[in-house]
């Protein structure tokens, strides 16, 4: 995970360190001739891209890539690579014979980029180290095409004084109080979940939870947006249920509670599924940990799982390569997880970090040993001496440059001085986890590997970590843009009649994306660790930090691929939006953002346009809501031959509660509570669930953003809150005020009566998707006071009806009984994924 | 009837939880020098007429095993059915 | 009063049973998995979670634990003992408890809030009910369907020993919508659903898994007193 954290800016970049030094390494592959690890790709988590390659089969989906290997001339299985028979390639080997060919087309390295890196260690590098390079120096470890967008988020952070300092590691940190801190983060394992659905999304989950443990926080929660294909596709119904069964299956067995997230289905998805996990943490402000490796002389132990041949991306081009075809043991394989040996890993990590005895800690992601070593090397200045001899191995055959790229989970490399070695082995002894000590820290610069006696890696650290090559790729607005926009949705047809809107709102709240998630959302534990206030479906998770106090945070994912494809630009602010909505909703302070970015391929200047405009309009936005971006993650790479998924900027808000008791809820309860829908409602339904729905149809442009009407209604809601007037508050986002009243209403089974504002037209009224709206339920007898605070404040309001009933009933159109709604809506994933209903006994 | 017997095992690099939670509960029982244990799924299919060896690897292929982590083996079961 | 709860490797609801004690205020006593010590606890809980990893059969592994032993031992005594999903599935394979725990019928995990009826009161764990009561506390589990052979299902039912009942529907399966059984001394629970993730309103869907840790000090309160 390291390696993927490029996004990261942190304080540090804040405070004027380039942002280069925050993300990870450089490099630049040239993804076409990457053949299949490119294809996979997402920087986003390591372990993707090792993995995809052993999916062959799929391959031939990514784009084309592949098409290039073969007749690539940079090396061909007659040449050579290693030859001394039963050695491996080493330093002194690589002097003696300079002119060996090596297959780093194959790998993904650009002819300058293997030319610098001859350069940089004055001879050819050992096949372990071209390895090495090739992995660090990919799109994935090093976001080389991402860089220099992602550098806005620390350029145009705000200052604020819950940045904690010295963040820039894998996550950033939020301060919550003076003694509390949290620290969340998302990162996408597409590739890796469409491979193999289950296992793809179990990995996923551990990955970005050890990212979280690296910080020195306990994990806390996980959310999981999620994205699939039509949902009536084939293929679909593998990719859900395996990549929901993984997401519980690993979640459920850690011990984190599954607080939200999100369930979208577009065709654009089909062949490129979107697992997204965001993972928050807790940790004593003073219990930050770091991943530099100080102090030449201290041990530098492994410890975890053994290490298999899992996922080693590069080193099957190696293998097969190298030693002929027929050695299929070689290939690599999918990653496992065992959310049982990671559970133990937090356990032991935690109790080292309580009791002070690590200097530095690294998570173990993609590039396994050789990533970790070498960041943690480079980070501090030093180097390091490695016997790779010493590695627990799952299979003993394993060769050196397998073992350094082994993306074997659950895993942490520690920077530790000698005296506390002992403590720290003896702790990881208590809770039945294997440690070793696999070598130590130098004062050489160089980071230098032995097996089997002989030096087969002796590199500059900092030349694999952060001096990688950055590409400023061509952008060229998509060339169907203009057209598309000219297509809008508020030109097509809308229902009039009473019975056509009521007709209308069955449909869409049956529809895919607009129904009951309680399919999904019953596979996970929501209620492990006893801090779960508010879980799906509620608009944000909310979680108790400080039981004494109350203390406690809210958090809420959301993107809209559809609204992003009609402008990136747009559509990032929109998500921001949303999830500041939701989190404000809850009552909560909204401080900092996460995100993650999946798009296609960087090397199609559309999709690079789409990639610049979100990244400009996400760091924009977040400068106007006054939060600082503290991490995220880039997934390229999503698309299926020339075809781009929509581009998808999913954004994480944490927001903070004082006490957590003071929370509001989404759903209706009490009768005679007062209905006032704060914001303005305008003619917007391009990009909307019911265009999609009804019609088929994405065109024209997104709802207008109006990040300061955002703020507004944050802070209205939490001084409503704070006097007492709100019984619950529910945002207004996909499917309009429609969707919003049949949630509330069917939360506890409540109904109530409607009067729609006259301004618009029904349809607009119940369907549109503008955002800066909420539905604020207001408790009886506060309403004037309420209402006057909204304007107080200069935020448009309109009460529109009454809570009470066993209908939502909107007058003089239409009347829907609560059963019949609850029907329509949570019958729909049942019908499409198998019921969840047991035969009774 | 004629019953086909189809073992589904991981292949040997993909790591294997449950055996591994096995191999380290065993010293505790007291049993000791066992290396390693792995676990896998036995299916038995019954056709209705001769065994077919071909359709039941098809049915392996397709269904019960999972070809990117298992491999899988068929055999006519003879008289432990 | 001291009420241990035991941290199996995997144990994950370990913390919430301990709050749960706390909040009834009793002391909270962390026993380990590989320590025989009871340390003078009243009273034992096994919580939920995946102890071991569960992956070979849920609670097969944690059965042999050393606390184990000691724990057999003193329920044989009357200890009073409670086992939470996990914890339950552990008493089945130390046959303190009869029956098996096996995967849901519909083969998924599920978690949703449950309405369950109390039917035996004549526990340590549930003596604070009034029999028929109906109570809402979370279940979540993949293998949580008990299952048991006719003869000791109809056991069960004839010796009162069917604690609570799922009601408003079965979330897995299990047999006669069995969510909790008890020894024939009524010392010894297995429930499938989780009290602990009910005593406080804040978190939980109700308070009502409170009711199950005021038994046991009452029950133990009861005792002491009669010894004394």
């Amino acid at each position: 995970m390291t390696t993927t954290e490029n996004q990261t800016v942190p304080a540090q970049q804040a405070r004027g360190e380039s942002p280069e030094a925050a993300d990870g390494k450089p490099d630049e592959q040239a993804p076409d001739e990457v053949a299949d690890t490119e294809v996979i790709d997402d920087p986003e988590d390591e372990s993707d891209e090792a993995e995809l390659e052993s999916a062959d089969v799929h391959a031939e989906e990514d784009f084309g890539a592949q098409e290039d290997l073969g007749t690539r001339d940079g090396f061909s299985p007659d040449d050579e690579v290693v030859d001394e028979p039963d050695g491996p390639d080493t330093v002194p080997l690589a002097r003696r014979r300079p002119d060996d060919r090596q297959p780093y087309r194959e790998l993904g390295l650009q002819d300058d980029e293997y030319a610098k890196i001859r350069d940089i260690l004055g001879r050819r590098p050992t096949q372990s180290e071209l390895l090495m390079y090739s992995i660090m120096w990919s799109e994935h470890c090093s976001y080389k095409s991402s860089k220099v967008h992602l550098r806005q988020f620390a350029e145009k952070a705000v200052p604020s004084d819950r940045l904690l300092a010295g963040i820039g590691e894998n996550a950033g940190v939020v301060k919550l109080s003076d003694d509390l801190a949290v620290t969340f983060k998302i990162e996408s394992h597409n590739h890796p979940s469409f491979v193999e659905p289950y296992q793809g999304a179990a990995t996923g989950v551990g990955g970005i939870v050890r990212d979280i443990l690296a910080m020195g926080a306990r994990p806390i929660a996980v959310m999981d947006p999620l994205r699939f294909g039509a949902p009536d596709h084939p293929d679909t119904s593998r990719v859900l249920p395996g990549i929901v069964g993984g997401v519980g299956g690993y979640g459920n067995c850690l011990g984190l509670p599954n607080i939200g997230g999100e369930l979208v289905f577009d065709p654009c998805y089909q062949g490129n599924p979107l697992l997204n996990a965001l993972c928050v943490g807790v940790l004593p402000v003073g219990g930050l940990q770091n991943k530099a490796a100080t102090g030449p002389g201290n041990s530098v132990i492994l410890l975890g799982a053994k290490t298999g041949r899992d996922g080693i991306g590069g080193a099957s081009v190696l293998a097969s390569a190298t030693f002929g075809s027929g050695s299929e043991a070689r290939r690599p394989s999918v990653q496992v997880g065992d959310p049982f040996a990671e559970k133990l890993l937090i356990e032991v990590c935690l109790e080292i970090y309580r009791a002070d005895l690590v200097v530095g800690i690294q998570d173990l992601g993609a590039a396994g040993i050789a990533c970790a070593v070498t960041e943690t090397s480079a980070a501090a200045g030093t180097g390091m001496a490695i016997n790779l001899d010493t590695v627990p191995l799952r299979e003993p055959s394993m060769l050196p440059h397998e073992i350094l790229a082994s993306e074997s989970q659950e895993r942490m490399l520690l920077i530790v001085t000698p005296d506390k070695e002992h403590t720290v082995l003896a702790i990881a002894e208590r809770w039945g986890v294997p440690a070793t000590k696999i070598g130590e820290v130098t004062d050489t610069g160089r980071v230098v590997i032995e097996w089997h006696g002989q030096t087969v890696v002796d590199v500059p650290p900092a030349s694999l970590a952060d001096d990688g090559p950055v590409y400023a790729r061509p952008m060229r607005e998509p060339n169907d843009l203009p057209l598309m926009r000219a297509d809008r949705a508020e030109t097509l047809p809308r229902p009039t009649t009473g019975d056509e809107l009521r007709e209308t709102l069955l449909k869409l709240v049956a529809s895919p994306n607009l129904c009951d998630k309680s399919w999904v959302t019953e596979q996970y534990d929501r209620y492990v660790l006893g801090n779960t206030v508010l879980a799906q479906p509620e608009d944000a998770g909310v979680l108790r930090i400080d039981e004494e106090s109350g203390l406690g945070v809210a958090l809420s994912v959301d993107g809209n691929g559809r609204y992003s494809r009609l402008d990136p630009y747009a559509g990032a602010q929109l998500a921001l939006a949303e999830a500041y909505r939701n989190v404000a909703a809850t009552g909560a302070t909204p401080v900092a953002v996460t995100n993650c970015l999946n798009f296609g391929s960087p090397e199609d200047p559309q999709v690079m346009w789409q990639f610049a405009e979100a990244v400009r309009g996400l760091a924009d936005g977040c400068v106007e809501l006054g939060i600082p971006v503290t991490g995220g993650n880039v997934s390229f790479y999503n698309q299926t031959g020339a075809v781009a998924i929509n581009p998808t900027p999913v954004v994480g808000v944490l927001g903070i509660l004082d006490d957590v008791a003071e929370r509001l809820p989404m759903g209706l309860r009490n009768e005679g509570d007062v209905l006032v829908l704060l914001g303005d409602t305008r003619n917007e339904l391009s990009g909307s669930e019911w265009a999609w729905v009804m019609h088929e149809h994405l065109g024209g442009r997104p709802p207008k953003v109006d990040l300061a009407r955002e703020k507004l209604l944050g802070t209205v809601i939490s001084a409503a809150a704070e006097l007492g007037h709100l019984s619950a508050v529910h945002d207004l986002s996909d499917g309009g005020l429609a969707q919003t009243l049949v949630e509330a209403c069917l939360r506890h089974g409540v109904g109530a009566t409607i009067a729609l504002p006259e301004s618009v037209e029904p349809a607009v009224a119940l369907f549109s998707e503008s955002a800066g709206r909420a539905l604020a339920v207001v408790t009886r007898g506060h309403d004037k006071a309420f209402t006057a605070l909204a304007e107080e404040h200069g935020l448009p309001w309109a009460a529109i009806g009454v809570v009470g009933g066993s209908s939502l009933a909107v007058r003089e159109q239409f009347s829907v009984p609560l059963d019949e709604l609850r029907t329509a809506w949570s019958g729909t994933l049942p019908a499409l994924f198998g019921g969840l209903e047991p035969t009774s006994n | 009837m004629a019953r086909v017997v189809v073992d589904v095992m991981l292949k040997p690099e993909i790591l294997d939880p449950q055996g591994q939670a096995v191999a380290n509960a065993l010293p505790r029982l007291g049993v000791s020098g066992v290396e390693s244990v792995r676990i896998g799924k036995r299916i038995e299919i019954d056709f209705a007429g001769d065994a077919d060896l071909d359709r039941a690897r098809e049915i392996a292929d397709k269904l019960l095993a999972n070809p990117v982590i298992e491999d899988f083996t068929v055999r006519v079961s003879d008289g432990d059915a | 009063m001291r009420i241990g709860v035991v941290t199996f490797p995997g144990s994950l609801d370990d913390g919430d049973a301990r709050r749960a004690v706390r909040l009834s205020g009793a002391d909270d006593i962390a026993l380990w998995h590989n320590d025989p010590d009871l340390h003078q606890v009243d009273a034992v809980i096994l919580p939920g979670g995946f102890s071991y990893g569960d992956y070979l059969r849920a609670g097969a592994i944690a059965r042999f634990a050393p606390v184990m032993e000691s724990i057999v031992d003193a329920a044989g005594g009357g200890m009073p003992v409670l086992g939470i999903c996990n914890g339950f599935q552990v008493l089945c394979e130390a046959h303190l408890l009869p029956g098996a725990l096996v995967r849901n019928a519909h083969l998924h995990f599920r978690n949703r809030d449950q309405m369950l009826r109390v039917q035996s009161t004549t526990t340590a764990w549930t003596m604070n009910f009034t029999e028929g009561q109906e109570i809402l506390i979370p279940v979540k589990n993949g293998e949580g369907r008990y299952v048991a052979d006719e003869a000791v299902l109809d056991e069960l039912e004839s010796s009162d020993r069917v604690v609570a009942r799922y009601v408003g529907g079965n979330p897995n399966g299990s047999s006669r919508d069995i969510a909790a059984i008890r020894n024939e001394a009524g010392n010894v629970v297995g429930i499938m659903p989780h009290p602990e993730h009910a005593v406080e309103a804040l978190t939980g869907p109700s308070t009502d898994g409170m009711t199950f840790f005021a038994s046991v000090l009452a029950h133990l309160g009861g005792k002491v007193g009669a010894e004394a």
